[in-house]
């Protein structure tokens, strides 16, 4: 009988769990699913938690209660992987031993990672709410929140949920404004990328959202250390941003067992291949869910996608097939817009989010890209589905494992180069540019050559936008 | 893709203006790239451009800063001072790399 072991009882591991074991009866293989304890939180729900939306008793479920009957479930912290003997070293002293392992213990905020962030201001004017306690002491300093600078940051990325702290900005607009304070607080957001996203279509909406909102964008932003003398985020190049209020991302990483077990890059993510997310140093080794290096979205809709990928695959060399299936880096994210509204974005490796609808041409019913009513009622309905049909590995009704073209307004100036696919629309204009949040030193910027198209030998060399 | 003629040469390289092909770099390439973003290469600049360039093939991605401070031992400070307002961006087009993937 063979032996899988899956570290991590989150979104990803429940799933490969209960689906692995609906396919392969008890005397075929033995399944062992490892974790810390039996607190299953449902992370989406983190953002609504400071808003009043969801409370504690709407995210914590049994992780139990989620695994289905014949999976062993070990509750325990992981001392080390030995991918040499394959074999897991639990805290505890025990030993599990494998044929294939499948890492999902994804990543967690580490607010250490920043000077200063957790300093005397932590948990007083500086919160995070990407984690359970963290999203519960941020629903306290919201509700004592009178105005001010209320400023999101991004410390750096990759992020788990890379459109969560839009999402909060978003809500917190629509909430202060609700509690009459809006006019008195100045939102900003703080990111280290180069735009309101960095994928072009979305990056030019979600700005459009910014501007209409009157809040503030600082990009660029790499935070060298957070001053808790003056309240300001400083940045390597010496801007400074001052808060009463901060909302921050810490850095991501991924679990300190992995550091420990040689298996991690620098931030604990274990490299991985794109398309079959195996290992690219230990072939019996599988990462799914947020714990690799997966050049898409840290998401639940791509743990999801990716599970099923992994799960045709390990079928197929179970019963002595090749392998055939690849992930498509397929992601499927509801923004919340506040005011009830939300919007929808689905993409890949290859495809960057467009406007359009989903899944269906024409009649939708989902608007991608576009604030909608029923966009927010699909966010809102994804909790019900997440706990009664994603965990128990029930297939979700009309959202496909790989990406579909069908419905999505493909623009010609952004789409990928060599992706083949078609476009339709012409880009429309701009938005004009969200105002600054400080005034950095003005820097000589060279003039973009316009972009080139066809095969033949430009005369002068094309130098990149900095 | 396009061609273009850098330091005399015909380079291939992407929309943006990135090297697509990591064997057409040379550091007489590299400092030319480097004079075109305004930047006059010292042994301070070719240190952590090495780094990326040894860095690159096993990974097939470009180092982020947190690479080059964390696994190349650089100071982000020092790379900031050296490279100006984008650092990751501006090494990577030097070392003529692909742009450093950031938000996915």
């Amino acid at each position: 009988m063979k032996r899988l072991v899956i570290l991590g009882g989150g979104t990803a591991g429940t799933m490969v769990a209960n689906k692995l074991r609906a396919a392969l009866g008890t005397h075929e293989l033995h399944i062992t699913v490892v974790d810390r304890d039996d607190a299953h939180n449902y992370q989406p729900g983190y953002l609504f938690m400071p808003f009043g939306i969801y409370n504690t008793s709407d995210i914590v479920r049994s992780r139990h209660r989620f695994i289905d009957d014949g999976i062993e479930l070990v509750l325990t912290e992981i001392g080390t992987v030995d991918p040499a003997s394959r074999t897991v070293h639990l805290a505890d002293g025990r030993l599990l031993a494998y044929d294939v392992l499948v890492i999902a213990t994804g990543v967690s905020p580490r607010p250490d990672a920043t000077p200063g962030m957790n300093g005397k201001l932590w948990g007083s004017s500086i919160h995070e709410f990407y984690s359970l306690p963290g999203a519960q002491a941020l629903t306290e300093a919201m509700r004592r929140f009178r105005g001010g600078r209320l400023v999101v940051h991004i410390t750096e990325m990759p992020i788990k949920c890379p459109v969560a702290p839009m999402e909060f900005t978003f809500l917190a607009d629509d909430w202060l404004r609700k509690h009459r304070i809006r006019e008195r607080t100045e939102v900003t957001y703080v990111t280290p990328l180069d735009g309101a996203f960095t994928k072009p279509v979305a990056s030019r909406e979600l700005a459009t959202a910014l501007v209409d909102r009157e809040i503030a964008l600082e990009t660029d932003f790499a935070v060298e250390h957070i001053d808790n003398d003056t309240s300001e985020l400083v940045s390597f190049d010496g801007r400074r941003i001052g808060f009463d209020l901060l909302v921050t991302v810490p850095l991501n990483m991924g679990a300190d067992y992995i550091a420990r077990s040689g298996l991690g890059d620098e931030l604990n993510l274990v490299p991985c291949d794109q398309h079959t997310m195996r290992s690219l140093a230990h072939p019996e080794i599988h990462v799914l869910g947020d714990a690799g290096t997966l050049q898409t979205s840290k998401a639940g809709s791509v743990a999801h996608f990716a599970v099923d990928v992994f799960v045709h695959n390990f079928l197929d060399e179970f019963n002595g097939r090749p392998a055939t299936h690849g992930f498509d880096g397929h992601a499927n994210c509801f923004i919340e817009s506040g005011n009830g509204k939300g919007m929808l974005l689905d993409f890949n490796y290859t495809t960057e989010p467009f406007t359009g609808d989903f899944p269906l041409p024409v009649v939708g019913p989902f608007k991608l890209l576009k604030e909608t009513r029923l966009n927010h009622i699909g966010k809102l309905a994804f909790r019900w589905i997440y706990w009664n049909l994603l965990l128990p590995g029930r297939p979700i009704p009309l959202i496909p494992t790989a990406m579909s073209l069908a419905g999505k307004r493909m623009e010609k100036d952004v789409t990928a180069a060599g992706t083949g696919m078609p476009t339709a629309v012409a880009l429309s204009s701009p938005p004009p540019p969200p105002r600054p949040a400080t005034r950095p030193a003005p820097e000589p910027r060279p003039e973009t050559t316009p972009l080139a198209t066809t095969d033949q030998v430009l005369p002068t060399p094309i130098i990149p936008k900095f | 893709m396009p061609t273009t003629m850098i330091a005399g040469r015909p380079i291939d390289v992407n929309d943006e203006g990135f090297l697509s092909s990591y064997d057409q770099w040379d550091e007489k390439l590299g400092g030319e790239l480097a004079k075109l973003i305004g930047i006059d290469m010292t042994e301070a600049h070719w240190a952590p451009i090495r780094f990326l360039r040894a860095d690159y093939p096993a990974r097939g991605e470009t180092a982020t800063l947190r690479r080059a401070s964390t696994v190349g031992g650089f100071a982000i400070k020092d790379l900031f001072e050296l490279f100006p307002g984008k650092p990751a961006k501006k090494m990577a087009y030097i070392a003529g790399l692909p742009k450093p993937k950031g938000c996915v």
